[in-house]
């Protein structure tokens, strides 16, 4: 089977119409994100509180966000979680902005969330624990059930009941909220146990899953050294490339990758309700730095081989040709890459989601960029200097330069 | 078969059996699947957002250390004026780094630069700006730099056993960024922030005992027959470090009788450091420093319990005994036939009593267990669903040499992953997607090879020939595209936080062990195929 094998297509010709597209996206992206008053952060760069809760029942999450503005917290955002693979969750996931009440009151906002549910969501009996808080750890349940000794073991008690808790904790977590302390028995502990555990805890209405609470200094911090990591990883590249090719294929290389951020992080801000930028889509951006510059040098990497072979040709048919020979390995890898990054969007599970957008925009956008924009730039520079029809000299790092003027004569 | 390529056959063999070894044969020879699936998932390290668990951030004010350390040197220098009788105002502390000494008297100014050479060598003198006869005494560079560094050591030290008390597995402490003076501590499986927040604020008891018995107990019951049944008034048992028997083989745990009131406490010990002994050269000692207050309490007690044994007692256990050789005011030197190690932590033990300057929290995540677990799943169904669908295609569209590629990026996974067992490296949840991107990218080579094999071979070459070449032309451009991809891994390396440089090494070690299969393993493939295969034949891609 083969999809490209001969193609011959008149690549720098169309090139206007990939600047063209380029430069639609670029447009979108650069609204959106004035729109918006810049970038949108995720906790990690602009801090704040985010609080994972998990209910017996599907929550009303209007009513759940008028309570938290009733307690003083103000703005908070609420988001579903969808889960496509548990669609049954009843997660939601509280989000408070960072209020710049500073270090010392850390966790204030999510003890305000907290408290704010537990008003919302009244329960509780007394003398009995929540079972279902996350401060009841396996080790907490284990010293019950010592104390309690359910089973009459005796002195002999402690490993058993470690182990009992530890099925009891693990059929909690599988669970994940647990509305009648009967379902224990499904847990495989024996029914004095879940007797006993009925006598000292509670089901509370919600579970708290996870939270992240970052200051601000953490979030500055983090943003500064983003900023560097792209940076350093952009020169490292643009030295390799210097080194392998002449000058101007690194420039126009560098040119391309911009280009390929600039728009993934135009259509975030496009879509800014359901991504965020974190710490992770940094990684994805350089990472499809990487990849594009891969696209790139593939293509540069025959007009090089090619130069040697078609001496008398014009630099825009050695491009042509060279782009045309790769085009079955680039279309195959680009989808192949493109398909699992897609995998990893659907599947990948809602913490890795604004990475794999990234990713997938970045790898069409990569893509194209190498033959639309990298490419058309060095014929085109080629052509400002040189007059048309004349080479440009490609070495690895000698001192020679663009010979303007007329074609070489090939020796005899 | 040509024996250059069994030879590299059973190379190629030999790595693969060492890395299903490193995945599922330690830390129990496996004898049944049961032990398979526990060997491996003790292999691979899980980081916090795939095990749950609590990571907190903290920064410690180590300003205060260099204030504390500007402080003394306004006693020291008060005391040294007052000695030398040179006439001034009281010295006074201006800021963390600067002490002021204002109405010197002109003719002792010489002498108050002998003071300052001999006594406070870390320091400048300038004069003070709009006085005539005041100066000023600055920290140097070096000295604030090398306080800093202590006081973060000590820190990290202290917190390190703090958490070590929340009985967690694998807990881990370290400094943290780009010199801010932070540390990381992640505590895997502990679920209540607030609850290691406190250990690691209080927590840390360091104190110094007399102790009874001369002899330490194997166990509580045969202390108490010693006593029978009873200890003597005013002491307790507490279990400490095994001491090495007279064999030289240590004992394990022991039991000592020692008084309940400690003479010393942390909150008077000033500082402890290790040095090279004077009087037994090769070993080293511990010399500590008490503040004045106890100085005056541990005189005399020393001088009235000369000879006896006394121990070091770091939160509830005992930690040194050590024979009370002479009368101790401030300052003491521990000897002992010491290692320089030993004397490095014995030291650190002293000084971890209490935090050498107060701390702050800068960020704080808790991950549940179920919503690590849900992480878990998630990886791995994309996983192994993006690995089929690159594998399906694979072999639809190049055929048999299709297979060819299969075999190559299965041994790339399973290298990947044996190497982060043998690295010890934690995976995260963008690890697991570094994974599937090394599926994506990986592939990436063996499409390149494969498309000029292709070519040379439209080209009217021979099959062999076709594939020398198609490796050979391809390989420069593999090795350009896995360059650059690396390069961007290894600035994320540096300088992301634990989930992202958990996805720079699964991208690095991933593409490196892509070079092997793609590369060599995929060719040592297609020789054989080609040596088997009658000359004239049609290579399948």
């Amino acid at each position: 089977m083969e999809f490209f094998g001969q193609a011959n297509i008149k690549w720098m010709e169309k090139a206007k119409y990939f600047f063209a597209l380029s430069g639609f996206l670029l447009l979108i992206g650069f609204t959106a994100m004035f729109r918006n008053g810049g970038l949108t952060y995720g906790i990690d760069f602009k801090g704040g509180t985010l609080v994972t809760v998990r209910f017996a029942q599907p929550p009303n999450v209007d009513s759940i966000r008028h309570d938290l503005e009733a307690q003083g917290l103000g703005q908070s955002t609420i988001q579903s979680i969808h889960d496509v693979t548990n669609p049954n969750s009843n997660e939601i996931v509280i989000g408070l902005e960072e209020k710049g009440q500073g270090e010392d009151a850390l966790d204030a906002g999510k003890t305000t969330i907290i408290k704010a549910l537990s008003q919302s969501f009244p329960s509780g009996e007394p003398g009995k624990k929540d079972f279902n808080s996350e401060s009841i750890t396996t080790k907490d349940i284990a010293d019950y059930l010592v104390g309690k000794d359910p089973l009459s073991l005796g002195l002999t008690a402690g490993s058993r009941y470690t182990q009992i808790a530890q099925q009891i904790v693990a059929y909690r977590t599988g669970k994940r909220i647990i509305t009648d302390m009967g379902d224990l028995g499904n847990s495989g502990a024996p029914p004095q146990v879940v007797a006993a555990m009925r006598a000292g805890f509670y089901p509370g209405p919600f579970a708290i899953g996870g939270a992240e609470i970052v200051g601000p200094k953490v979030g500055a911090e983090l943003r500064r050294q983003a900023v560097l990591v792209t940076l350093y990883a952009l020169a490292g590249m643009l030295v390799y490339i210097a080194i392998r090719f002449e000058w101007i294929y690194g420039v126009a290389a560098v040119v391309a990758v911009f280009h390929d951020v600039l728009i993934t992080l135009g259509l975030f801000s496009l879509f800014h309700q359901y991504f965020e930028i974190s710490l992770t889509v940094i990684a994805a951006l350089l990472t499809l730095v990487g990849y594009s510059m891969n696209d790139t040098i593939v293509i540069f990497d025959r007009v090089r081989e090619n130069n040697r072979l078609m001496r008398r040709e014009p630099l825009a048919e050695i491009v042509n040709r060279s782009i045309n020979q790769t085009l079955s390995r680039t279309i195959l890898t680009s989808g192949l890459t493109f398909l699992t990054v897609a995998v990893l969007f659907v599947m990948g599970g809602p913490a890795l989601r604004s990475f794999s957008f990234a990713l997938v925009i970045g790898i069409v956008v990569g893509t194209y960029s190498s033959f639309g924009i990298a490419a058309p730039l060095v014929v085109g520079w080629n052509n400002f200097r040189g007059g048309r029809g004349s080479k440009v000299a490609v070495s690895s790092g000698s001192a020679a330069g663009i010979k303007p003027g007329t074609a070489k004569r090939v020796p005899a | 078969m040509n024996s250059n390529l069994r030879w590299k056959a059973i190379f190629i063999a030999v790595v693969v059996v060492l890395c299903i070894y490193g995945l599922v044969g330690l830390p129990d020879f496996p004898t049944s699947w049961a032990t398979v699936k526990s060997n491996f998932g003790s292999r691979i390290r899980l980081g916090l957002d795939l095990q749950g668990g609590t990571h907190l951030i903290i920064q410690v004010q180590v300003n205060e250390a260099v204030r504390q350390e500007a402080d003394q040197v306004v006693l020291g220098l008060a005391r040294q004026l007052r000695d030398k009788n040179i006439a001034s105002d009281q010295p006074l502390r201006v800021s963390d780094t600067q002490v002021k000494v204002s109405n010197l008297s002109q003719d002792r100014v010489s002498d108050f630069r002998t003071i300052q050479t001999e006594n406070f060598p870390g320091w400048d003198i300038s004069p003070a700006p709009g006085e005539s006869n005041g100066y000023l005494l600055t920290m140097r560079q070096s000295l604030i730099a090398s306080i800093v560094q202590t006081t973060m050591d000590k820190a990290v030290e202290t917190i390190r056993r703090r958490v070590d008390q929340l009985g967690l597995t694998e807990p881990f402490v370290a400094p943290y960024g780009q010199g801010e003076n932070e540390i990381i501590v992640e505590m895997p499986g502990e679920g209540d922030p607030v609850r290691a927040r406190s250990v690691i604020q209080t927590g840390g008891q360091l104190e110094l005992r007399l102790v009874q018995d001369p002899v330490p107990y194997p166990n509580e019951a045969a202390a108490l027959q010693a006593h029978s049944g009873i200890l003597p008034p005013g002491t307790e048992l507490i279990p400490g470090k095994g001491s090495p028997s007279p064999t030289g083989t240590p004992t394990g745990e022991s039991w000592y009788v020692v008084d309940r009131t400690p003479i010393v406490t942390g909150r008077d010990l000033r500082s402890a450091a290790p040095r090279r002994s004077t009087t037994r050269p090769p070993y080293w000692e511990v010399e500590f420093h008490l503040s004045t207050e106890a100085a005056a309490r541990f005189g005399p007690w020393t001088e009235q319990n000369m000879g006896r044994p006394m121990a070091t007692v770091l939160d509830h256990r005992e930690e040194l005994v050590a024979t009370i050789n002479g009368r101790i005011e401030d300052s003491g030197v521990i000897e002992g036939q010491f290692s320089q190690e030993e004397a490095n932590d014995l030291a650190l033990v002293l000084g971890s009593g209490a935090l050498p300057a107060s701390i702050k929290y800068l960020a704080e995540s808790t991950v549940g267990p179920s919503l690590g677990a849900d992480s878990i799943r998630h990886g791995i169904q994309a996983s192994i669903t993006s690995l089929v669908v690159v594998l399906i295609f694979m072999v639809v569209y190049y055929r048999s040499s299709g297979v060819n590629a299969v075999v190559a990026l299965l041994l790339n996974l399973v290298i990947l992953m044996a190497a982060l067992a043998y690295f010890g490296a934690v995976l995260t949840l963008p690890g697991i997607a570094g994974v599937i991107l090394t599926i994506g990218m990986g592939v990436d080579s063996n499409v390149l090879i494969f498309e000029r094999i292709r070519e040379e071979l439209r080209g009217g070459k021979a099959p062999v020939s076709a594939v020398d070449l198609g490796f050979k032309r391809a390989f420069l451009t593999i090795i350009d595209t896995h360059v650059t991809t690396v390069v961007s891994a290894f600035f994320l390396f540096l300088f992301g936080t634990g989930p992202v440089k958990g996805f720079a090494i699964s991208l690095t070690i991933g593409l490196i062990a892509n070079l092997f299969t793609s590369v060599y393993v995929s060719r040592l493939i297609f020789d054989w195929h080609l040596g088997r295969a009658p000359r004239q034949a049609e290579l399948s891609i």
